[in-house]
């Protein structure tokens, strides 16, 4: 068993309301030397697969295909076997 | 003409642009099920507003994959007209068959309010009936209604006018003040470069009757109801 770990941002070009939000609110709690937030989305997939190499294909492909939005996000994933988070 | 009313789980403005259609313009109206893989003879196909598939994932993201959408993407490809209004505008991002993306609102707030609309083109089968630049009143409702597209694509549909509704002032002018959800370019609707396939996030179908405040967005179901026949579908 497989653990893939996906994380979708949103590309640097694209505005990120909620970013700027969070980061205007640690700036009120003290917390000055934020100097940027982005706000993305964090998915755990389980995957039935013994090798890594054919989950990481797998994987990929479900990022470009529905995962994420290639016009708005950026991903990056990790795959780790399970039991050893 | 026949339209077809796409309902997807957790569409909500079916029945607004059904009752549009067969109670105010008076033309043939069928539904089709997100589940459907034939169109049913339909000339123009309607995709609502709502939250199709709880809008999980991301605006659209889960249904442009039903099976109706296939069927959409093959009628949009032989010159079918398809028209997508708000949650619709924003699946048909999400499909391909127009560029460009829906994000979350700059505010982060859900607007629900009027807005002003400058016509840019009205040499299509949507706005055929709409004057040169003349000004739509016509409500939106969304929390993620904000247009985005990269500085490449964004370049190209201006060059090739493909920009059909921007947000303006009551007089026409195309202000950041009248711009409710910081879209790019104040862009509220825009068409693919055949012509054909139409999105936008404001609502036609809720300012169609003078009970509800307005009757600019009839005008586009006048438009489309009288050019669909003449829209050749091979």
């Amino acid at each position: 068993m497989m653990i893939a770990i996906v994380i979708v941002t949103p590309k640097p070009v694209v505005n990120d309301p909620q970013g700027v939000t969070v980061k205007q609110g640690l700036a009120s709690l003290g917390f000055s030397e934020v100097s940027d937030v982005r706000i993305g989305k964090y998915i755990e997939l389980k995957l039935e697969e013994s090798s890594e190499h054919a989950a990481r294909e797998r994987v990929e492909a479900m990022c470009r295909q529905l995962l994420a939005n290639h016009v708005i996000e950026d991903f990056r994933f990790d795959i780790v076997r399970d039991g050893r988070r | 003409m026949k339209f077809g009313v796409v309902v997807f789980p957790g569409t909500w403005s079916d029945r607004d642009c059904g009752w549009v259609i067969d109670q105010v313009l008076g033309a043939e109206l069928t539904y089709l099920w997100h589940k459907d893989t034939d169109l049913k003879g339909c000339d123009c196909v309607i995709l609502p507003g709502g939250f199709a598939y709880g809008d999980y994932l991301r605006t659209g993201a889960i249904a442009r994959f039903a099976p109706v959408m296939e069927k959409i993407g093959e009628f949009a490809d032989r010159g079918g007209l398809v028209w997508g209004i708000c949650n619709g505008f924003q699946v048909l991002c999400e499909a391909g068959l127009l560029p460009g993306a829906l994000i979350r609102n700059a505010s982060l707030e859900f607007r629900c309010e009027w807005t002003n609309l400058v016509v840019e083109r009205t040499d299509l089968p949507f706005t055929s009936k709409c004057g040169e630049r003349e000004v739509l009143h016509a409500p939106i409702a969304h929390g993620e209604g904000s247009y985005f597209a990269d500085p490449a694509t964004l370049s190209r549909l201006e060059q090739r006018g493909q920009v059909v509704f921007r947000y303006c002032d009551a007089t026409g002018r195309v202000v950041p003040g009248a711009n409710p959800n910081g879209s790019l370019h104040n862009i509220a609707g825009i068409v693919n470069a055949r012509g054909n396939v139409l999105g936008m996030m404001p609502h036609p179908e809720r300012c169609s009757e003078t009970e509800l405040g307005g009757t600019d967005g009839l005008k586009l179901f006048r438009s489309v109801a009288e050019n669909a026949l003449q829209v050749l579908v091979s």
